[in-house]
């Protein structure tokens, strides 16, 4: 669905040093350095995945997103997208995708979103009918019943973002990017969002590429993960096996009726587990999965616990380590 | 939506265009009539000339042919007016673009079915200047030849066509540098004079004159002005209406080119 092969993306940017001798100078020659934004990034992503695509700010995820939609032709590299090159912009292909920025809008500001549902009815030729069904789903699946005939201006951020994702997704596309479709929603309205990207991907097999630094979006959705940094793809794989890669292991919480022991964190340190926080009352552990029973059994006869749990450690702090890893560029 | 789906009738999507577009610019209506209050240049002209004409006719121009010419003007400007070079200008460089590119419709034909739909708010605005224009002007000072009031309308919407394509070429320019507004603000002031929005062209200096009829800004605004006032016959109307659509198609495969290499380095910073 998506073939991605040594993609690269240069920026000329303007450079021009402060002063008025520079002011002029530059009337009469501009001078320019280049930034390579994206430095030869290889993927393939297979119709009906969903994919989270990850790296600090400035890692090139927002124009590698923006060169697969067709938004930015490449400096070299070949994209392909169901089929066609997207710095065509061929209408099949605008008709194939579609992206959706959590802080970029294509609503109407001072009209209801009805207004833009019809307005994308037209340009995309959504058959009556077809859009009257497709339209009743959304409105059904989102919730949106009591905000389609207020103007947008009126609405909540969270209701915004819904509008906006229904009227993405009217013309049924193959293909959705989606850049931080939760940012700033509260966590009942991310809750609902990253539903609803499932709900859809699961009942039309759509491609779902989603950049975002809400880790819960990733975790909820992305059973494959690509992180990116200074431009180059860093990992491609599953979301488990980059933890067991960068932070092998599991994250051991016990709520604690009683500070614990140094003795008790001595037996610990002999199995491998490290403290990672420790108060009166909590003690985080990180323990290597092969002395996972034995850290556990230990902590449960040497501690007083009132509770236990053992989890992943969260994917931002494994992201974290792996950006904070000598090589992590390369 | 499969490929192959059966595409609407272009009457149903551009009627479907047009009626969100006048939604809209309904809801900027007050925008719309702060423009309107702005555009008072022809009546500055119209008290200025018609005291000049006050001791005697300029040319022609006695003081109600000065009245009737320049409430022409304001008529053919508020028809023919369009806001894509801001808008557009505006679009590429906030990165807001992003939104019509991405979208199967190219924007040059967006932003014309923004323009026309606000066809009707433009009508409530020229309708009294056009009976004020009746009034003042009496029919002496109008065409009575029916073929020149057909092709008045071709007139108007050749000079829409024109300066739209015009501002598409100049919008197109902000892919590739910071000024595009200014080269438009150059177009304006050129055009003041060599359009006959300051001065009918005919009292130009001979020099002038011949230099304006081979220049596109004659025909965004003499052009309709004289079709209507009676002021040219059919001949020179025709041959208006072909350079119109010269320079329309000029400005056109301009704007086109830039809009194809622009795109090719757009950086859509912001989008």
């Amino acid at each position: 669905m998506i073939s991605v092969r040594s993609l690269v993306k240069e920026y000329r940017v303007p450079v021009r040093p402060p002063g008025v001798a520079a002011a002029l100078r530059a009337l009469v020659h501009r001078e320019h350095r280049v930034v390579k934004a994206v430095a030869g990034v290889d993927f393939d992503l297979r119709a009906g995945e969903r994919v989270g695509f990850l790296g600090p700010n400035g890692a090139g995820k927002t124009t590698t997103l923006k060169c697969l939609a067709g938004l930015l032709t490449p400096t070299s590299g070949e994209v392909r997208v169901d089929g066609h090159e997207p710095a065509r912009r061929d209408d099949g292909f605008l008709r194939a995708i579609t992206l959706v920025a959590g802080q970029k809008q294509q609503l109407l500001w001072d009209l209801a979103p009805v207004e833009t549902f019809a307005l994308n009815r037209a340009i995309y030729d959504v058959p009556l009918d077809e859009y009257r069904r497709t339209l009743d789903e959304l409105v059904a699946l989102l919730d949106l019943a009591p905000v389609l005939d207020k103007p947008v201006r009126q609405l909540s951020l969270g209701e915004r973002m819904k509008c906006e994702l229904a009227a993405a997704l009217l013309h049924r596309p193959r293909v959705l990017f989606l850049d931080e479709p939760t940012v700033g929603l509260d966590v009942l309205m991310q809750a609902a969002v990253r539903r609803f990207v499932k709900a859809y991907n699961e009942r039309h097999g759509a491609t779902v590429i989603l950049t975002s630094h809400a880790m819960d979006d990733v975790t909820a959705l992305c059973p494959r993960i690509l992180v990116i940094n200074h431009g180059r793809i860093v990992y491609d794989g599953s979301r488990e096996a980059l933890v067991a890669r960068v932070r092998p292991g599991r994250r051991v919480t016990l709520r604690l009726s009683s500070p614990a022991t140094d003795d008790a964190l001595a037996a610990l340190d002999q199995t491998g587990a490290k403290v990672t926080a420790r108060s009166d009352h909590e003690l985080v552990l990180q323990v290597p999965q092969r002395s996972l029973a034995d850290a556990v059994s230990l902590a449960l006869a040497r501690c007083a616990i009132d509770d236990l749990t053992v989890e992943e450690p969260p994917l931002d702090e494994v992201l974290a380590e792996l950006f904070a890893q000598p090589g992590a560029d390369a | 939506m499969s490929e192959a789906a059966a595409r609407l009738p272009w009457g149903s999507k551009a009627l479907a265009l047009l009626r969100v577009g006048l939604s809209s610019a309904v809801a900027y209506r007050g925008e719309f009539f702060v423009w309107i209050l702005t555009t008072n240049m022809p009546l500055v002209m119209l008290a200025l000339w018609t005291r000049v004409a006050a001791d005697g006719p300029v040319g022609r121009f006695g003081a109600r042919d000065f009245a009737a010419y320049f409430l022409g003007a304001l008529l053919v400007r508020f028809l023919t007016g369009s806001w894509v070079v801001w808008e557009m200008n505006f679009a590429i460089r906030d990165g807001s673009l992003r939104t019509r590119l991405l979208r199967p419709l190219h924007p040059f034909l967006h932003y014309a079915a923004d323009n026309l739909a606000q066809i009707p708010l433009r009508l409530v605005v020229a309708a009294p200047i056009a009976l004020a224009l009746g009034l003042v002007a009496g029919p002496s000072r109008l065409t009575h030849d029916p073929v020149q009031w057909a092709l008045l309308p071709v007139t108007l919407a050749g000079a829409w066509a024109l300066v739209y394509c015009a501002m598409l070429a100049v919008a197109t320019l902000a892919f590739f540098a910071e000024s595009a507004l200014s080269v438009w603000e150059l177009w304006m002031a050129l055009g003041y004079v060599l359009s006959g929005y300051l001065v009918p062209i005919e009292l130009l200096p001979a020099g002038m004159r011949a230099v304006a009829a081979w220049l596109p800004w004659r025909y965004t605004l003499a052009l309709p002005l004289d079709t209507l006032l009676g002021h040219v016959d059919r001949a020179a109307t025709l041959r208006g209406l072909a350079a119109q659509l010269a320079w329309t198609a000029t400005f056109l495969i301009a704007a086109r080119a830039l809009w194809t290499r622009g795109l090719k380095r757009y950086e859509s910073f912001g989008g």
